[in-house]
């Protein structure tokens, strides 16, 4: 069968086994990068290796073709062990165009792969890129693996059967690269044909060309043996369980389907499409047989406002967004918290302040998240800490809101969002069920009804949905008299309220797990870390224990309230270590909340960590 | 179940009204309260949203289900509940500047989308709450705290927005007359989707009076253009007619026409264009303006529409499994004695 070219011999090349390899497909952001990058990924995966991904995109849709701004990157990790971030450097590097080698080069390990696309290196696109000289001639290459390649021409022959024509022709390359690839590191190429097939269906020609092209790049590293060594990684020993490779944006809208479920009420998702945001409404569209509703509205003041309602109604309600949208839904925040109705606010962050970096991460919403409303409206906070995570604490999200009566803000970043990495597929018959129940009765004397009467334990107002018989009543932005939820302009009421809800938000943690600590509980250093900076911070402290220093680590998911034990762990510890990529802000609130002398690493460049740089400041703490 | 009977009383709240005396709000909210009541609807099936303003306060006189909310988002919230629950009936409360300055984009895009809500504007020409200044439908040149020259805003007229908007229910009443504004209530309250109600409202503490020329009683037999369906559009006691010319609609003298060219209303055409011409009749009330039903045309309602997808989908793919769903990108299985012993 055509399909088998994976069992023949991959040639006499002798191979290499690694335990780890790092690789990042670059070209121009037509060249289908993110495609490649994703089809090595989920053939990685299938294979069983552990993994993590870093796509890198330009915030224009179609930069100007060839030049250094149009560079679209996808970066991953491929491992036989646990690994917890995409890596620092790249030990190979795709460049299909001189711009791409520009802009990546620096980044390759010293003496590490290079496969390049020769047949872009004309005069014009050196000149695009700003190179004087052609850098495959001069040099500059010396001293690594430097697989010369002239794509667009392999591509073309490879595809010259298939029926697609013209601009088309060219489309396939990113398949080309890929299927060289897949020779270089052994990868399996069923799933990488089998998803062409499919994805293409519809348009066989292309489906065809690209697989005529994959195949083509395969055959053309075991014919030519187009490098002197092939590197094979095995797979990893995970924790035993069913697997499934998935970045952040997907975990989260399936969190919410999931929590829909688990509350008995169906999904509303009011939202405004905004990048890194916009995938969790393309994914949540896609599931109405779930009984999801997703609601494009004109402005993100009308995402939110229509989740209020709905949550008012009766469904699990959501908006979602990056920072200057959750900008612009912060007075319908304040009011979903006045109104104590449930809300899940996601903001999934890039970088700041405006339109910023809209295509890189940054955590630099945090004092946003917590103090970012008028008034007193404090509100749970949580951070995801990786693509992982984000179906486990969506659900939490959604348990909160409901149980508290409350809005939540759900943090994520633009690395969480679109990075990705395995996840060990729960049980989900066995989530706990999050107990909603709608109000029935009359709770007052002569059978009114008390919209803002309590629940002794948690604080939280009784939820009672329009078409109820008895329990018509209003609410509002105004203050509300205690337990009547009447418009009150009483002084001590104001008080009492704004302390009630105060109490109540500050309650929640009694549901927030005590923080535990990772690695050496002994140490004389904790690194404490939020958010996207897990796989870092993690990895980095395992670098220090190998060369034989001990390190503690310990990571906040819970930001408002934070977990009741954070103190005590604060105070065990003589140096403490927040990196964040921001300037500091939850060394800001650690400092000002616990009194203690915590010192930061701080970066605000459109990135995640390099492992390395946690790991010189967690060494230089140490001395 | 035998549909409640209800008085007027039933509707009303424990809640002190806090209008200014003499404000038109008093009038609307009992028109409302009593169209209400004749129906015989539960009352628990009604949903009051507002945004903020003096109109706004309106939810907490209801003795419905309610929500006061933020300013101009009401359609925007209302939007949200009428998705969710198609089977309850949502009123928007609004006035000029909630709906037409702060609001303006929610009001055109509610209305587009043909959400099933009713939005009833107030429209007093003035921001009342705020104590006076001039508003999106002020007329030009008007002397306010805010504008001590004059207003050099030029002004939008309600009916015409909404016809823009292609506002599926267009009507326009007055808040002194309550038969009529009943039965546009009863109108917009049939009509399935969007309605829109402009309701000329008197601040008789800071624009008395700015609708005199059709309610005063010498004026507004001259000025008040009652829109009848099916009938020739003739008003000052018949005197008057609207006819069709280079695309606009005239004031012509009755006499001085063929009867035949007289309009005959139908707000059912499927074109707004008509029905906007109509609203061009005048830029406020101000001499002759029109009152009535200007558009009432069918269109699928945007939950009906959501609720069909959620329907198709299930038959198509059966309700959802969890399971499947987070299977559905592929995945692999590490078994318990896995070790690649490297």
């Amino acid at each position: 069968m055509a399909d088998q070219i994976a069992t023949a011999d991959p040639s006499t090349t002798p191979s290499e086994t690694l335990d780890r390899v790092v690789i990042r497909f670059a070209g121009d952001s037509g060249d289908g990068m993110q495609v490649a990058g994703s089809r090595f990924t989920d053939a990685s995966a299938l294979f069983g290796n552990d993994l993590a991904t870093l796509p890198s995109f330009p915030a224009e849709i179609r930069a100007p073709a060839g030049t250094l701004p149009g560079v679209s990157s996808f970066q991953v990790q491929i491992a036989d062990f646990d690994i917890l971030t995409a890596g620092d450097q790249p030990d190979c590097l795709v460049a299909m165009n001189p711009a791409a080698l520009r802009k990546n080069f620096k980044d390759l390990r010293q003496g590490g792969t290079l496969v390049v696309n020769t047949d872009t290196f004309d005069e014009r696109n050196l000149a695009k890129a700003g190179y004087d000289k052609d850098p495959l001639d001069d040099g500059t290459l010396d001293g690594y693996r430097v697989i010369k390649v002239p794509m667009d021409e392999l591509t073309k022959e490879a595809v010259k059967d298939t029926g697609v024509s013209g601009r088309s022709v060219l489309r396939s390359k990113n398949f080309f690269a890929l299927g060289l690839l897949a020779w270089l590191f052994h990868r399996p190429t069923e799933p990488t044909i089998e998803w062409a097939q499919k994805k293409f269906s519809r348009t066989p020609e292309v489906a065809a060309a690209n697989v005529a092209a994959f195949k083509a790049g395969y055959t053309f590293g075991v014919a030519t043996e187009a490098a002197k060594i092939t590197f094979e990684v095995k797979p990893a020993a995970l924790r035993p369980g069913t697997y499934t490779n998935v970045n952040g944006n997907t975990a989260l809208a399936w969190g919410l389907i999931a929590a829909s479920r688990l509350a008995g009420i169906p999904l509303f998702y009011g939202t405004y499409p905004i990048t890194p945001a916009s995938d969790i409404l393309h994914e949540l569209a896609r599931h109405k047989n779930f009984g999801v509703r997703t609601f494009q509205a004109e402005d993100e003041i009308a995402g939110v406002g229509a989740a209020i309602g709905a949550a008012f109604a009766g469904s699990l309600a959501v908006t979602g967004s990056s920072g200057p949208g959750i900008a612009l839904k912060s007075e319908g925040i304040s009011l979903a918290f006045m109104m104590e109705l449930p809300l899940i606010v996601i903001n999934v962050q890039r970088g700041g302040p405006s339109t910023g970096l809209p295509t890189k991460p940054e955590q630099s919403d945090l004092l946003f998240s917590l103090y970012g409303r008028h008034g007193e409206s404090p509100i749970p906070v949580l951070a995801i800490a990786s693509p992982s995570d984000a179906f486990e604490l969506t659900i939490e999200a959604a348990r909160i809101a409901i149980k508290y009566m409350t809005p939540v803000l759900l943090l994520s970043d633009n690395q969480v969002a679109n990075g990705s990495e395995p996840w060990m597929l729960p049980d989900v018959d066995a989530i706990a069920p999050i107990e909603t129940e709608f109000a029935q009765h009359p709770n007052g004397p002569n059978s009114t009804f008390l919209p803002y009467m309590r629940d002794i334990e948690t604080f939280a107002r009784p939820w009672a949905v329009p078409g109820t018989p008895g329990l018509e009543h209003r609410i509002g932005g105004l203050e509300k008299e205690a337990i009547t939820g009447n418009v009150s302009y009483d002084p001590a009421n104001h008080q009492l309220m704004t302390d009630t809800r105060a109490w109540k938000v500050a309650n929640i943690v009694d549901d927030v797990p005590d923080l535990e600590i990772n690695g050496d509980e002994d140490a004389d250093i904790l690194v404490l870390g939020w958010g996207s900076t897990f796989g870092s911070i993690r990895a980095a402290a395992r670098r220090v224990r190998l060369a034989g220093d001990k390190v503690a680590t310990t990571h906040l998911r819970y930001l408002n309230p934070m977990p009741r034990n954070l103190g005590d762990i604060l105070n065990r510890y003589d140096k403490i270590l927040i990196p964040e990529l921001n300037t500091g802000q939850l060394r800001k609130v650690i400092r000002a909340e616990y009194l203690v002398d915590a010192k930061g690493l701080n970066k605000i460049a459109g990135e995640p960590f390099k492992i390395s740089e946690i790991t010189d400041r967690i060494l230089e703490m140490i001395k | 179940m035998t549909a409640p009977t209800y008085t007027r009383a039933d509707f009303q709240t424990d809640q002190e009204v806090r209008w200014c005396p003499g404000c038109g709000d008093y009038t609307i909210l009992a028109s409302v309260q009593q169209f209400l009541a004749g129906l015989g609807r539960p009352r628990e099936e009604f949903v009051f949203v507002s945004g903020i303003g003096c109109a706004a306060r309106f939810p907490y006189y209801m003795n419905t289900y309610g929500m006061h909310s933020i300013h101009g988002r009401a359609p925007a919230i209302a939007s949200g509940i009428a998705a969710t629950r198609p089977e309850l009936s949502v009123w928007v409360i609004t006035g000029d500047g909630d709906a037409l300055s702060i609001g303006g984009n929610h009001l055109i895009h509610a209305l587009r989308r043909n959400v099933n809500l009713k939005v009833l504007l107030f429209n007093n020409q003035i921001y009342g709450l705020t104590k006076g200044q001039y508003s999106p439908t002020s007329e030009p040149g008007k002397t306010t705290k805010s504008s001590p020259y004059g207003s050099i805003d030029y002004p939008f007229n309600p009916v015409s927005l909404a016809l823009g908007a292609e506002a599926t229910f267009v009507a326009r009443t007055l808040d002194m007359d309550r038969g009529h504004t009943q039965e546009l209530l009863k109108a917009a309250y049939e009509h399935e989707g969007s309605a829109f109600i402009e309701i000329y409202q008197n601040c008789n503490v800071f624009n008395d009076k700015a609708f005199i020329q059709l309610t005063g009683k010498e004026e507004r037999v001259h000025n008040r253009i009652d829109l009848e369906i099916g009938k020739p559009v003739v008003f000052d006691e018949g005197a008057k007619a609207i006819v069709l010319r280079d695309g606009s609609a005239t004031i012509v003298d009755s006499s001085s026409v063929d009867p035949g060219a007289i309009l005959v209303h139908d707000p059912t055409r499927p074109d707004p264009a008509v029905a906007f011409a109509l609203s061009r009749l005048s830029h406020g009330p101000y001499g002759p303006t029109p009152l009535g039903i200007f558009r009432n045309v069918h269109r699928p309602t945007y939950e009906s529409q959501m609720n069909a997808q959620i329907e198709a989908a299930r038959e198509k793919l059966g309700d959802g499994d969890l399971s499947k769903l987070i299977s559905s990108q592929g995945t692999w299985t590490v078994k318990e004695a896995s070790s690649n012993g490297g």
